[in-house]
């Protein structure tokens, strides 16, 4: 109520200054920005998607999303619960994030070149590639995406799978009857009454939807996988530095699960570890945390915090958690995966 | 029509067979003469009491006998009709939303403080109508907002996406309606004046709100607006709904109130004139006054379905009681649980709905009686 | 402001006023100039660093996704022109359809309110008062999310004759195919004025000598006629559609999509609340001595209803009806919230997700609705003139 008076003055001394704040785009202004805040603002999708983010009645946030938001915090400021989180439909998502209103955007954002070119925001790298693909009843008898002809698909409106799926048929001169829904809860309502045959969207989304629709046996993902989803953490493209302690921040965590550094064994680690890439990633030899304009032990802490990249993803979409979706290409690249981290030396 | 056209009205006046003293017979007596009075009431009477009767027969064995009200999952749930366990698990996250739990006295603290402001302002015995309005319109938004929103002498933030529920209803309907009026009256005077842009300007927006659906006003609050802020803001989706709400509604309230001031006699403005009142003090001291009663019906029809409208925040990502139901709904425990949500929402809504346009019509009523005496 | 006053002890009120007045309208204008000045300016800056630029080129770009319903013909590689074109017809599908529906049972909940009946009004009167106080969003997902999914899927359709289907996937009829549909169309057209003018002419020939005549059966014989003639004549190819079971649906026939049906029985029942009142309160409006003393001339009751009743009722009703219809109109936008393409659902939410494109779609969107607003308000203020009572 007040808010919104608040927000009118505000805006209207706002609107009188506009001339005099215009937007300084200078590398490290972001990090600058968190440091003197004291939190960081971090978008995430609006709390309701199973396993990426979830607010419980608790209050509190958990998801795969969520975690990379605390792995930055951790790393900038030295505490992962300095957070805020901005729930954010995918509408609003990247205006937000250009307008400043969020200094990191760690949703669901699949990386396109119209983004990427147009949008002027930057992807730090990739956290989870997924794929699209159909989940479908087993009592349906259907095998393949190409015995869909004529089927009723559920699908999200407005969103990039969508125009994947209109594609796929055309491509392959099948015919089909989108339901579109605004929501991931309504596509599974209309999934669980049958309005549809099958479900269209990612592979982690299909798992979450599995585990919230009861008896997992009864459904089945078809072999196809339309499309390849590099979703990753966004920044604004007029900050290098602050892409750098993000897109190192999910290195770390890549490379700490390929180096064996667990939350559990991270302090071990630190103390006793041998191995030169495990003491130049902890900060115990080299300075890279003051290089990148932080602490030395920014990797101790995201690693504290969140565990490796492995541990995140077990946890909140793996095996660990109800929705249990295959490791696939999330896999590291020497067990047949895409994930992989740069050299830290 | 057809009946009423044709026929004298047989209902009350027919003298009732029975004139017994208990009064309980009495009025079975009155009943059994309405609605069966002739053969052909007759027949009607039993056609309606069988649909009636089938709807009940429908909805009360689900809704009570066969429920069940207690339960942890919706496995608990064995009797073949609703799951009253799932709003009673979930009862918390309805009206709070995700607003943290140890924290909730406060959302409590505002409840009260409105329940106390309506109190007062809607019960014609007590007195002090004019501090009533004041409290409503600018110490509660202002203690309301400070209080949820907290950070501040040891109460933690609790930012505005926290917020939802039934409480984010209450919040959207009670700021919506308390801030348009004000806003509709300034926008019926400017309808009326004699200025010539002042009319245009005003007749203008209130077409333009009046012309399109609230839907697209939400959008263009939520998903315009901020391109028109200056860079570097990060507007609050629940501010900008709200704005998108007062706007659209205050185009409503502007009808309502002109409707009546147009019903205050002509001869009312030239006595003001006549006596060398200026245009605010005839407005304020003369015609006002006497609008007021005569809108209070359709103030109260607008806050109606201002209230009702508050549900399409759903459609932007606000979770009011609708969407935090529909959301509930989803929690793989409780899943099938729909339709229990949706008879707690349209519950609530009835309810207040319901109690609202009794009000306007006893107010009405009053108004009418001290008109006649 | 005030410093001219002073100055000018000798100036009539009249005089201040006027110069107030000005002042307040240059006050009023000058603040809309500044806030648009300051919008705009921010608009471009925020444009800029979006990297966005503001036009209406996107309208020819390619949309790509798939619409579930349409009524013109579309394919992913149809342009955003093509989408918003099919959200407009979408939306006065639902639109006309809800409208009709909701003025039939309206008009049955109004008069069923006036019954002699005890029973009849209390329950028309139980109905209104449930009804009208629920929102209109909870009545259509009610309608969409419970109701419709009690239905079974395709494969276990309700069948009527093995000619229509009732499933979860819709309401599927037989459809009437052409080759030739510009003609068809144009033929039915005529035929309903054709029919219409026989109608009208041979119930005022009824009416001027007083003899029976039947102007019903003349009128549907045109009706069917004219059509079945043309195309006899013309030589089209006419064939029947009838859906069956294919795959995962059925295929043939025309489909009426169960967000079309949820939206149009909740938007019906609703809004048939709101009529039921109006129909009511227009009826109640006529005085009871209009019906007394057509009684007394001899009239009976439905000449009574027919030239004494209802053409002062619809005076009185003919205004918020329309009003309420132009509410059907505004609210089929919420068709949004259950996947029914209509405007506001498939334009200004679908495609503005994909092209990013806020400001135009919104603006286009809302001038849509504001187009068919003032064009029906004053078709209403022109009736409103053209049938007031005229004082003597």
């Amino acid at each position: 109520m007040l808010g919104n008076i608040c927000n009118k003055w505000v805006l209207v001394a706002g609107c009188l200054l506009a001339g005099s704040t215009a937007a300084t785009a200078e590398s490290g202004a972001t990090q600058k920005a968190v440091k003197a805040r004291g939190v960081l603002n971090c978008g995430v999708s609006t709390g309701v998607q199973t396993g990426m983010s979830t607010l419980d009645g608790a209050a509190k946030w958990t998801g795969f999303e969520v975690d990379f938001c605390r792995a930055v915090a951790a790393g900038v400021l030295g505490d992962p619960q300095k957070v805020k989180f901005v729930p954010l439909e995918i509408k609003t998502a990247f205006t937000t994030l250009q307008s400043g209103g969020i200094d990191l955007l760690a949703r669901t954002a699949t990386h396109t070149f119209i983004r990427d070119i147009e949008l002027n925001v930057e992807w730090a790298g990739v956290y989870l590639y997924d794929s699209q693909g159909f989940l479908a009843k087993k009592s349906l008898g259907v095998k393949s995406a190409k015995e869909l002809d004529g089927a009723s698909i559920c699908v999200s409106g407005g969103s990039n799978y969508e125009l994947n799926l209109a594609d796929y048929f055309r491509k392959n001169g099948l015919k089909f009857t989108p339901v579109t829904a605004n929501t991931r809860e309504q596509n599974e309502k209309n999934l669980e009454a049958g309005r549809c045959d099958v479900y269209a969207n990612v592979l982690s989304a299909l798992a979450g939807a599995v585990s919230k629709l009861g008896s997992p046996n009864d459904w089945v993902v078809l072999p196809e996988l339309i499309s390849m989803e590099p979703i990753g953490p966004v920044v604004r493209k007029d900050d290098s530095r602050f892409r750098d302690i993000v897109a190192w921040t999910l290195n770390a965590l890549i490379a700490a699960e390929e180096l064996g550094i667990t939350q559990a064994n991270v302090d071990e680690m630190k103390k006793s570890s041998t191995s030169p890439e495990v003491q130049r990633l902890l900060g115990v030899t080299g300075d890279f945390g003051v290089k990148l304009g932080i602490d030395n032990d920014w990797a101790f802490n995201t690693i504290k915090a969140v565990g490796n990249y492995g541990e995140m993803f077990a946890r909140n979409v793996g095996d660990k958690s109800p929705i249990k979706l295959e490791r696939g290409l999330n896999n590291l690249w020497n067990n047949k995966g895409l994930m992989s981290a740069p050299l830290i030396r | 029509m057809t009946q009423a056209a044709a026929l004298p009205e047989t209902g009350g006046a027919r003298p009732s067979p029975l004139r017994a003293s208990n009064p309980l017979t009495r009025l079975l007596g009155d009943l059994r003469g309405r609605m069966f009075g002739t053969r052909r009431d007759a027949l009607l009477s039993l056609a309606v009491l069988a649909i009636l009767g089938s709807i009940a027969s429908a909805i009360l064995p689900w809704a009570l006998v066969n429920a069940t009200w207690t339960g942890a999952s919706r496995a608990d749930c064995t009797g073949g009709g609703a799951c009253w366990a799932f709003v009673a698990s979930k009862a918390p996250q309805f009206i709070y939303g995700f607003y943290p739990p140890l924290e909730r006295w406060r959302p409590d603290i505002a409840f009260s403080l409105l329940l106390v402001g309506l109190v007062w302002l809607m019960v014609p015995r007590i007195p002090g109508k004019a501090y009533a309005i004041a409290f409503i319109a600018l110490v509660l938004p202002i203690t309301t907002f400070l209080l949820l929103r907290g950070g501040f002498a040891g109460l933690p933030l609790v930012p505005s996406d926290q917020w939802g529920g039934f409480m984010l209803t209450m919040i959207l309907a009670v700021s919506g309606i308390t801030f348009s009026l004000p806003f509709g009256v300034v926008f019926a005077l400017g309808r009326q004046s004699k200025l010539p842009l002042i009319r245009w300007f005003c007749v203008g927006f209130i077409e333009l709100c009046r012309g399109v659906p609230f839907l697209t006003v939400l959008f263009m609050a939520i998903v315009m607006l901020p391109f028109f802020l200056p860079p570097g803001t990060k507007p609050d989706p629940l501010a900008l709904a709200v704005g998108g709400i007062i706007f659209y509604e205050a185009a409503y309230m502007a009808e309502v109130v002109r409707g009546g001031l147009q019903a205050v006699p002509k001869g009312q403005y030239e006595a003001a004139m006549a006596i060398g009142f200026g245009y605010w003090r005839t407005m304020l001291h003369i015609i006002l006054p006497q609008a007021v009663r005569k809108v209070v019906p359709g103030v109260v029809n607008t806050t109606i379905s201002l209230l009702k409208n508050t549900t399409l925040v759903m459609v932007v990502g606000l979770f009011d009681l609708l969407n935090i139901v529909s959301a509930g709904v989803s929690d793989p425990l409780w899943a099938g649980s729909q339709a229990e949500g949706y008879f707690i929402v349209g519950l609530v809504f009835w309810l207040m709905s319901f109690g609202l346009s009794c009000y306007s019509r006893a107010i009405e009523a009053g108004f009418a009686r001290a008109d006649r005496s | 402001m005030t410093i001219s006053v002073p100055d000018h002890p000798q100036r009539s009120p009249l005089g201040r006023r006027r110069i107030l007045g000005w002042l307040y309208q240059g006050l009023l204008v000058a603040g809309v100039a500044l806030i648009a000045y300051v919008a705009i300016g921010n608009l471009y800056a925020n444009l800029a660093a979006r990297g966005l630029k503001l036009g209406f080129d996107f309208l020819w770009q390619e949309a790509g996704f798939e619409i579930a319903f349409h009524l013109i013909p579309y394919t992913a590689s149809d342009n955003y022109w093509r989408v918003f074109l099919i959200g407009i017809t979408n939306t006065l599908l639902v639109t006309v359809l809800a409208i009709a529906a909701s003025t039939v049972l309206g008009f049955a909940i109004g008069i069923a309110q006036l019954s002699s009946n005890w029973t009849v009004s209390r329950a028309a009167r139980i109905y209104v008062e449930v009804v009208r106080n629920l929102p209109q969003l909870l009545h259509i997902l009610i309608w969409y999310n419970v109701a419709l999914r009690a239905l079974p899927p395709p494969r276990a359709a309700h069948s009527l004759g093995d000619a229509a289907y009732l499933s979860n996937r819709g309401i599927y009829i037989p459809s009437l195919t052409t080759d030739r549909p510009g003609l068809l169309a144009l033929s039915i057209l005529l035929a309903l004025i054709l029919a219409l003018v026989l109608f009208r002419s041979l119930t005022s020939y009824a009416e001027r000598t007083g003899r029976t005549v039947n102007a019903w059966l003349p009128a549907f014989a045109v009706l069917v006629a004219l059509p079945a003639l043309a195309i006899v004549l013309s030589g089209a190819q006419v064939s029947f559609s009838v859906p069956h079971l294919r795959g995962f649906n059925f295929v043939g026939g025309w489909v009426i999509v169960p967000e079309v049906v949820a939206l149009v029985l909740a938007m019906a029942i609703y809004n048939a609340a709101f009529i039921g009142e109006l129909v009511r309160a227009s009826i109640e409006s006529v005085n009871k001595g209009q019906r007394e003393a057509s009684a007394a001339i001899g009239f009976g009751w439905w000449q009574t209803l027919r030239f004494i009743v209802i053409p002062q009722a619809v005076r009185v009703l003919l205004p918020p009806l329309s009003n309420q219809y132009l509410n059907i109109l505004k609210g089929s936008s919420l068709a949004v919230a259950i996947g029914y393409p209509d405007l506001v659902g498939v334009f200004t939410g679908i495609s503005i997700n994909q092209t990013g494109r806020a400001i135009e779609i919104v603006a286009m969107t809302m001038g849509v609705y504001l187009a068919i607003s003032l064009l029906i308000g004053a078709l209403i203020n022109l009736f409103n003139r053209m049938t007031r009572i005229v004082e003597r």
